[in-house]
C-alpha cells in the first residue's frame, strides 16, 4: 500500500525554484490499476520519482507498505527500489551491450538471492511469460520497440514486486505495440495482483485503468474511477471488476 | 552482487573498447616490463661480474699500480712502480707468511697465428707459480718451470678456447705458434675455466714473464721509462679466506719499505675478490633503488592516465548507472564495478607487461648479454600495477556511485 500525505517538492532550476509539488495526498491501495495523468509541467514526473523511490520528498509523508521513506538510507532505498518496485520507462533503459536475458537478471543480481541456475531460469521464466521466450538472447538493439518494451517489463517482475511504476510506457511505441503492453500489465495486475500505476497525459493509457488520478500544477485536481474501461486482456475481466469495485470506492473517500 | 559477475562485466566493457582499454594500460604495461627487464639485465650482469670473480678465485689478492699524489699534484701516472723484484720480494716466506703462492703478470697482445688459423687474444707474461694462484688445472703438458722465465725462453701455455681454435681437437702440446711473429713452442693446453668474452682465461696465452718483457716489447707497460722489469700487476694467493686482510696488510708494508712511502700515499692499490664482490652487490643495490624510483614514476604516471579514462567513462555511462541505480544497485555495487574496472585494467595491463618484459629479457639474453628473471620481481610488479589500479579507480568510482539516480537517468 501507498500512502502519500501532503508531500511537497521544491527544487531550483539555475536561479529559479519551482514547486513541482504543492501539497498532494492520495493512496493506493494494493491490486490497483491506476493512472496519474496531467499535462507536462505538472508534477506527475516528479511525483512518479518520489512513489518510486528515486527521489525524497521536501515536506510530508511516504510511506510505502508503512515504512516512512524519508527516514530510509540510501541503501535500504536501493533495497525498496530493487524487491518491492518494478520500473518500466518511456525509453525502455534496457541496458544496450547486455542480452535481453542478461537485463532481465540484472535486479536479481543485486539482490543476491538466487543462484547463477536460478537467475537464469527465472530470467526465462518472466520473458517466457512477456511473450519473448525465442528471443532471449539478443541485444536491445536486434529488437523492435514493443519487444524491447517486453524485456523492460520482465526485468520490472523479476524480483516479484508488488508495485509497477510505468512512466509514458507507450509513448515510444506504435498503437498495435501499445496495446499489446497494455495487455500484458491488465494480465499482470489481474493475475498476479501486482500494483500497477502508470504515469501518462494519454487518455488512451489511462482508459486501460480502472482509477484516474489527475494533477495539475502540483495538486490532485481530481481522483476518479474509469466508467468505460478498455481491455486489452479478457479473462473473466467483468468478475474482476466487481470483486474491486468496493475497495477502490473505499479508496476514494479516503482521499477526499 | 558477487565478484565473478563484477568482474566479468568489467572484462567485458574492457573489451568492447579495445583500442582505448590498451591506450590505458600502455602506461602499466611499458612500467612492469621495464621493470622487469631492466632488473633481470641489471641482475644478469652482476651474476657475470660476480662468476668472473669466483672463477678467478676468491682466495685472490691483486696489487696493481696507482698514480702517487703530493699536496693534490699527481706525481707519477705512468704504471711503472710495480716490478719483477717487488714480486720475488713477496716470495719471502718469513715476510708474507699468509701468501700460498705469488705470481706477477704483465699484459701483452696481439695476433696469434698457427698455421693457417688465427685468433687475437691478450698474452700474458707470468711466473712458473700462476698456475697456483689462479686456481687453474693442466688439460695436458707442464707448466713453463722457472729456468724457462729465467733464461727468457719462447714457449707458452694456451688457454683451452685459442687451443681448440688453433687446432681444434688435436693436441697442441710441442706445436708452434707465432705471436707478433715471434715464435713459441706449446708446452701445455689449459682445461676450461669458465667464462666468455674478451679476458676470460681460456682466451689467453701465456708466456715467461721476462719473454714478454723482452721479447713482446711493443706492449711493455711503462714504455720508454720502465726498466723492462715491471708488470701490470702482482697476485697472490691467500692461505684461507680468514688471512686475506692480514696478507694485504703484510704486502702493503712490505711495498711501502721498497717503495720508500711512508703514510697513505701508497703508488700501488690491493684488492681482493671479496672486495669486489662487495662492490659488485653494493653497486646492484644502487641500481635496484633507481629501478624503483623510474617504476614508480612510471606507474604513477600510468595511473594519472587510468584515473583520467575511468572518469571519462563514469561520464559516458551515466545513463547506465542511473538504470543500476533504478533497478536496485547500491552505491556500494557502483563503486565496486568501478573499483573492479580499474583494477582489471592495471592487472591486465601488468600480466601484459609481465609478457613484454620477459620476452625483452629474453631478447637481450639471446643477442647481448646474460640475464636473470626474478619471479619476486614479476610478482611485485604486478602487485603495484594492481595498486595504482585501486588506488587511482577510487575516486573516479566514488563519483560514480554517488550519482543521483534522476539525474543519471535523464542524463543523454
Amino acid at each position: 500500500m501507498i500512502e502519500v500525505r501532503d508531500i511537497t517538492k521544491t527544487y531550483w532550476m539555475g536561479d529559479v525554484e519551482v514547486q513541482a509539488l504543492r501539497g498532494t495526498t492520495f493512496t493506493v491501495h494494493d491490486g490497483e490499476l491506476i493512472a496519474i495523468m496531467g499535462p507536462s509541467g505538472s508534477g506527475k514526473s516528479t511525483l512518479m520519482n518520489v512513489l518510486g523511490c528515486l527521489d525524497q520528498p521536501t515536506t510530508g509523508s511516504y510511506k510505502i507498505d508503512g515504512e516512512e521513506v524519508a527516514d530510509l538510507t540510501d541503501n535500504r532505498l536501493a533495497e525498496i527500489r530493487n524487491l518491492k518496485i518494478g520500473f518500466v520507462f518511456q525509453s525502455f533503459n534496457l541496458l544496450p551491450k547486455l542480452s535481453a536475458l542478461q537485463n532481465v537478471e540484472l535486479p536479481m543480481l543485486y539482490a543476491g538471492l538466487f543462484s547463477r541456475g536460478e537467475r537464469q531460469d527465472r530470467a526465462m521464466a518472466a520473458l517466457d511469460a512477456v511473450g519473448l521466450g525465442d528471443r532471449v538472447h539478443h541485444k536491445p538493439k536486434e529488437l523492435s520497440g514493443g519487444q524491447q518494451q517486453r524485456v523492460a517489463i520482465a526485468r520490472s517482475l523479476v524480483n516479484d514486486p508488488t508495485i509497477i511504476l510505468a512512466d509514458e510506457p507507450t509513448g515510444n511505441l506504435d498503437s498495435k505495440s501499445s496495446i499489446e503492453i497494455m495487455g500484458i500489465f491488465q494480465r499482470l495486475n489481474y493475475e498476479q495482483g501486482i500494483t500497477i500505476i502508470f504515469v501518462t497525459h494519454e487518455p488512451d493509457v489511462a482508459a486501460y485503468t480502472r482509477r484516474i488520478v489527475r494533477i495539475r500544477d502540483g495538486v490532485i485536481a481530481a481522483d476518479e474511477l474509469v466508467a468505460d474501461q478498455s481491455y486489452a486482456y479478457l479473462p473473466a475481466a467483468e468478475h474482476n471488476m466487481l470483486a474491486l469495485s468496493d475497495m477502490e470506492a473505499s479508496a476514494l473517500t479516503e482521499t477526499h | 552482487m558477487n565478484i565473478l559477475e563484477t568482474f566479468r562485466i568489467a572484462l567485458s566493457s574492457l573489451l568492447s573498447n579495445k583500442m582505448r582499454s590498451l591506450l590505458t594500460m600502455l602506461g602499466i604495461i611499458i612500467g612492469v616490463a621495464s621493470v622487469i627487464a631492466l632488473q633481470s639485465i641489471g641482475q644478469g650482469t652482476i651474476d657475470t661480474a660476480q662468476k668472473k670473480l669466483q672463477q678467478a678465485g676468491t682466495n685472490l689478492v691483486t696489487v696493481s699500480p696507482n698514480s702517487q699524489s703530493f699536496g693534490g699534484i699527481v706525481l707519477n701516472s705512468s704504471n711503472t712502480n710495480l716490478t719483477l723484484e717487488d714480486a720475488d720480494a713477496m716470495q719471502d716466506t718469513n715476510r708474507i707468511t699468509k701468501a700460498s703462492a705469488v705470481s706477477a703478470e704483465v699484459q701483452a697482445g696481439g695476433q696469434i697465428v698457427a698455421g693457417s688459423k688465427n685468433t687475437f687474444g691478450l698474452a700474458i707474461g707470468t711466473t712458473q707459480d700462476w698456475l697456483n694462484v689462479r686456481d687453474a688445472t693442466l688439460a695436458s703438458g707442464e707448466w713453463f718451470t722457472e729456468a724457462d722465465v729465467s733464461s727468457s725462453r719462447s714457449v707458452a701455455v694456451l688457454g683451452s678456447q685459442v687451443a681448440t681454435t688453433l687446432f681444434g681437437e688435436e693436441d697442441a702440446v710441442g706445436k708452434t705458434i707465432r705471436v707478433n711473429r715471434i715464435s713459441f713452442t706449446v708446452v701445455a693446453v689449459m682445461n676450461p675455466k669458465g667464462g666468455t668474452g674478451f679476458g676470460s682465461l681460456d682466451s689467453q696465452i701465456y708466456v715467461p714473464i721476462t719473454t714478454a718483457q723482452k721479447r713482446l716489447s711493443g706492449f711493455r707497460p711503462g714504455g720508454s721509462s720502465g726498466t723492462g722489469k715491471t708488470v701490470s700487476n702482482i697476485i697472490a694467493k691467500a692461505t684461507d679466506p680468514d688471512s686475506v686482510d692480514l696478507l694485504i696488510s703484510q704486502m702493503t708494508d712490505l711495498l711501502r719499505e721498497r717503495h720508500k712511502i711512508n703514510g697513505t700515499n701508497d703508488d700501488f692499490k690491493i684488492v681482493n675478490q671479496q672486495d669486489q664482490l662487495q662492490a659488485a652487490k653494493d653497486q646492484q643495490a644502487t641500481y635496484n633503488t633507481f629501478l624503483i624510483v623510474i617504476a614508480s614514476i612510471s606507474l604513477f604516471v600510468g595511473g594519472i592516465g587510468i584515473m583520467n579514462i575511468m572518469l571519462v567513462t563514469v561520464t559516458e555511462r551515466t545513463r547506465e548507472i542511473g538504470i543500476r541505480k533504478a533497478i536496485g544497485a547500491k552505491p556500494f555495487d557502483i563503486l565496486f564495478q568501478f573499483m573492479i574496472e580499474s583494477i582489471t585494467i592495471c592487472f591486465v595491463g601488468g600480466l601484459i607487461g609481465v609478457v613484454v618484459g620477459i620476452g625483452a629479457s629474453y631478447i637481450v639474453d639471446i643477442i647481448y648479454q646474460h640475464t636473470v628473471l626474478s619471479t619476486p620481481i614479476i610478482i611485485i610488479a604486478v602487485g603495484f600495477a594492481v595498486i595504482v589500479g585501486l588506488f587511482f579507480g577510487i575516486y573516479p568510482a566514488r563519483r560514480a556511485s554517488r550519482l543521483n539516480p534522476i539525474d543519471a537517468l535523464r542524463y543523454e
